[in-house]
């Protein structure tokens, strides 16, 4: 099983993304460069959360014009799976790899807080673990979480059941309380919670093992 | 030639001017008139604290660095070591909230892993005007952004803190921040420059012309116009401190550093002198190589830039082009700027001029001290009026967790980033933050404490009762407390009222924190802190690391449970004077805070750790601000849950409920638990009280004062967000 962590410049979660990964499934991941031009072969690829380029100009803008993007995007029309987190939501609707954009939250300020969060669906690549509409505990922290699309746009995501969770109550000012979204292929899921973060009830919570789980379990059909 | 007043608008002094002319026995050149001026500025020198700052209690097994280097170092076992310090950012901060708090959190995470340290947590402790003060809603937003916008982008979790609000503020806002990293003993690194002809190496940022002169606006008072000293505010960009932490801590891998040290105040000028002093070298620079985000940039003008997010490397040659891959690898300038020689000057050179050539002791062991008068203050005239008796008790308690100083500060909290790192065990809002150890069972637990309220009114009670409390929080969560920093925050020490002040609160740490076995390993002085004339109260912050050896007991530590037993460790309340209780309910300050019996604190707090990592408590929290049952309400609130007490008749219940004696805690423990418990307790023969038990969804006392959770929750939680939201 090969899995990849995309490190940018001002990326800060690559290391805790690692470690959630080998502890929980016992896979040591490739961090790579952004400066790399070609993804070795990987079931899944993971851009972690953090400030890529400091979030100047607007948060994944810069990063997701780097080199390492046009193969992220072959592979990614390919089927090869990949989870954004964060700042690695932020870049993958940056380079249109998923729908709408990341705006700032409508409070102004960072938030970070353990959060409620419905998980929609549990027949993905990345849910198959969590029950239908299962409520779980996992931090959020960010200042751009609030999630926008065009109204039309905004219908067929339902339509098609993309929305992969929402927040229980509204925190950022998020559409519909979208806090997760997959592509209408269902290989990508971008998220604003910190599943890396919640692997453990010792720092709050662990219900983000069932999407690691989920992963390996989907990886290993 | 420079002109009469020169001297005088760079903060030299007639005395210090002619010390300065008969050391050099020649006019300086504008550029070293700069160099003396940043260096004898109070922000750097110390002039008017070194004198008593050596009297700290600096020592101890533990110990690996005390004062004196960029931060101290602490021992914690299996070759791993804690690296951290305190620092102020008061000044800019007043001027420019975010940029000066930005800058305050980045400058003192420099100084960590200058040392070789990887930054684990960042703590905080504020101080505002009153909270209904036309400015402070500005202030407050403008910091606590600040503050998270560095520490969030960096990566590194903020993870406790506090914030107090007086008057005493209303011109002069303390921002005072604390890092804490994590470093292995072979991988500690020291700021001495040594080995002559060895390059000097400049990394990070390039150099603008922000920030100059900054340590001098930090040496002096404020007054209406301050705000026109924004452009001596620098600003900061966590981006590339981020860049320039790893590239650092990847170069500390190889055998490649000598020495080093960050640029913070008065940047290129004192990072070179203090590590060519340390090393008793000369120290040669050449300022045409070093990166200029600005054309045309003066000696004068790069030796006092402030600019952020620079460090200053003395390298082995041989590992020097390795050195500069690295640095490139992550995008982050690296210019060779000079070297080390054997002259024991400072020689800076610019488009083949020598602009300064100065002997570095003339800037460090000759700059000036001055032991400065000290006299006692007036006593203010004691407050005659009476206590209340018959005062409504809920109503009471319900004002006081209301009140500015006590209330919850999840308004501010929630915008720093807590769970970053993934090791940050307990919810915000503890008495300590508490953050694990990779790959060990080990934690640490750091708090950062202060009673302005106490310093003001007995500046050597009030500074003891900042160690205890501080070794108190720690303590709280069942870790051993190792050491401290602290950022002594006054007004102006020409006063000799406030001189006596800061005499008296050195004595009063150096005496706790040698009875506690909780010394002093680094720390910052912040003078001047006035406005208009006005100075803000004594507040000597201090910040505390503590060790948690097995953090298995965490796992059922923290919350009150239904049938638990609530008890006191201590004595009952006794003595109402300096409290809350009298600040905000009957709106009077007496002149007699409570005193600190440090045997019975280190008792009381060596059975409380015995008790929390027996397992044998469900939860534990110290007595401070408010007493006994705001203690009490703020355990409840946090484990959601309530509480059946009773307090004893015969004694004087506001007392009992309000008083803020010291060396207290309030604990629950389970049934089966008690005998244990008591059993330690009996022998240690210290003092203890039976409350009450957790029960149901309403805090009772003596059966008749009833509130219910929502009630308690209400007062708690709704004064920021209502003050921010208005």
């Amino acid at each position: 099983m090969e899995i990849s962590i995309i490190r940018f410049p001002g990326t800060n979660c690559e290391v805790d993304t690692y470690n959630a990964v080998k502890k929980v499934l016992g896979i040591t991941s490739k961090i790579l460069s952004c400066k790399d031009t070609v993804i070795p072969k990987s079931d899944l690829i993971i851009i972690p959360g953090g400030f890529s380029y400091g979030d100047y100009l607007r948060s994944g803008a810069i990063a997701a014009r780097e080199p390492i993007m046009s193969d992220l995007i072959k592979k990614a029309k390919n089927g090869v799976n990949i989870l954004g987190i964060c700042n690695g939501f932020q870049i993958l609707t940056e380079c249109n790899l998923l729908p709408g954009a990341l705006l700032k939250n409508s409070t102004l300020k960072f938030i970070s807080k353990i959060t409620n969060i419905q998980i929609t669906r549990n027949d993905t690549f990345f849910s198959k673990d969590y029950d239908k509409n299962q409520s779980v505990k996992i931090p959020v922290a960010h200042h751009d979480g609030n999630y926008f699309v065009d109204q039309e746009t905004l219908r067929a995501i339902e339509e098609n059941a993309q929305v992969a969770m929402r927040y229980a109550e509204p925190i950022n000012g998020s559409l519909n309380n979208i806090a997760g979204l997959y592509n209408n292929s269902f290989n990508i899921l971008g998220m604003m919670p910190h599943p890396e973060r919640a692997i453990d009830n010792q720092t709050g919570s662990n219900d983000g093992i069932k999407l690691f789980q989920s992963m390996l379990k989907s990886m290993s059909l | 030639m420079p002109d009469k007043d020169i001297y005088q608008s760079h903060g030299i002094n007639e005395d210090e001017k002619k010390l300065l002319l008969e050391s050099l026995g020649r006019e300086p050149t504008i550029t070293e008139i700069g160099i003396f001026s940043v260096m004898w500025s109070e922000h750097c020198s110390y002039k008017s604290s070194r004198y008593w700052l050596k009297e700290l209690h600096t020592s101890g097994k533990q110990v690996i660095q005390g004062p004196g280097e960029n931060a101290g170092v602490v021992d914690i076992g299996d070759n791993q070591a804690v690296i951290f310090k305190m620092e102020s950012h008061n000044h800019p901060s007043f001027i420019e909230p975010y940029q000066g708090a930005a800058t305050g959190v980045g400058g003192i995470m420099r100084d960590v892993f200058t040392m070789g340290a990887r930054p684990i947590a960042l703590l905080n402790s504020l101080r505002f005007g009153e909270i209904n003060h036309p400015k402070t809603k500005y202030l407050l937003s403008g910091v606590v952004s600040g503050i998270g916008g560095y520490g969030n982008c960096v990566g590194i979790p903020t993870i406790s803190g506090e914030t107090g609000f007086d008057i005493s503020y209303n011109g002069n806002n303390l921002v005072n921040a604390m890092c804490v990293g994590l470093t292995t003993h072979d991988k500690i690194f020291y700021s001495k420059a040594s080995g002559i002809g060895n390059p000097v190496v400049y990394v990070g940022a390039k150099t603008g012309r922000d920030g100059i002169h900054g340590a001098t606006m930090a040496s002096g008072e404020f007054d209406d116009e301050s705000e026109k000293n924004r452009p001596t505010v620098q600003v900061g960009d966590p981006y590339a401190e981020k860049l320039l932490l790893e590239a650092c801590l990847e170069l500390m891998q190889e055998d490649a550093i000598v020495s080093i040290q960050d640029m913070g105040a008065a940047g290129l000028t004192s990072s070179s002198v203090e590590m060519a002093d340390k090393g008793q070298v000369g120290i040669e620079l050449n300022l045409d190589k070093i990166p200029t985000r600005q054309k045309n940039m003066t000696a004068y003008e790069m030796m006092l830039s402030e600019s952020q997010e620079r460090m200053l490397m003395v390298l082995t040659p041989e590992k020097t082009q390795l050195a500069k891959e690295v640095f490139e690898k992550w995008g982050v300038d690296f210019e060779i700027v000079g070297q080390i020689t054997d002259t024991n000057n400072l020689v800076v050179k610019h488009k083949n001029k020598v602009e300064a050539n100065i002997p570095i002791t003339y800037l460090t062991d000759s700059a000036p001290i001055y032991k400065r008068d000290v006299s006692p203050r007036k006593q203010k005239q004691k407050s005659t009026a009476k206590i209340n008796q018959n005062i409504d008790i809920k109503d009471t308690i319900l004002k006081l967790l209301n009140s500015p100083n006590i209330c919850s500060k999840k308004w501010i909290w929630e915008q720093y980033d807590r769970s970053i790192m993934a090791n940050t065990l307990n919810p915000a809002g503890d008495d300590a933050g508490i953050v694990r150890i990779e790959g060990t069972k080990k934690a640490i637990a750091m708090s950062s404490d202060v009673n302005p309220k106490y310093c003001t009114a007995d500046a050597k009670k009030g500074a003891k009762q900042a160690v205890a409390e501080c070794w108190r929080n720690i303590i709280s969560m069942g870790a051993e407390p190792l050491a401290i920093t602290n950022c002594l925050n006054f007004g102006n020490p020409e006063k000799p009222e406030i001189m006596y002040d800061f005499v008296k609160t050195i004595e009063g740490i150096t005496e706790a924190s040698r009875e506690l076995n909780f010394p002093v390993v680094s720390g910052n002085v912040s003078l001047y802190n006035e406005t208009n004339g006005k100075p803000i109260n004594n507040t000597p912050t201090i910040g505390g690391v503590g060790l948690i050896n097995d953090i298995s007991f965490l796992e059922k530590f923290g919350h009150m449970l239904e049938g638990d037993q609530v008890f006191l460790i201590g004595n009952k309340g006794k003595n109402l004077s300096c409290s809350a209780f009298e600040e905000v309910i009957m709106g009077r300050n007496t002149e007699d805070p409570p005193d600190v019996n440090l045997k019975t604190e280190k008792i009381n707090g060596e059975i409380v750790k015995k008790l929390i990592n027996d397992q044998l408590l469900s939860s534990c929290h110290d007595i401070s601000d408010g007493g006994l049952i705001i203690s009490i309400c703020e355990l409840l609130i946090k484990s959601n849950i309530g509480a059946d007490i009773n307090i004893a008749n015969n004694g004087n219940i506001l007392e009992e409920l309000f008083a803020e004696n010291q060396s207290r805690y309030i604990i629950s423990v389970s049934s089966s638990n008690q005998d244990k418990m008591f059993e330690i307790l009996n022998n240690a023969s210290i003092q203890y009280h039976h409350l009450g038990n957790i029960k149901g969804n309403e805090l009772k006392v003596n059966d008749k004062i009833v509130i219910s959770l929502n009630e308690l929750n209400e007062a708690f939680e709704n004064l920021i967000p209502e003050l921010m939201a208005s």
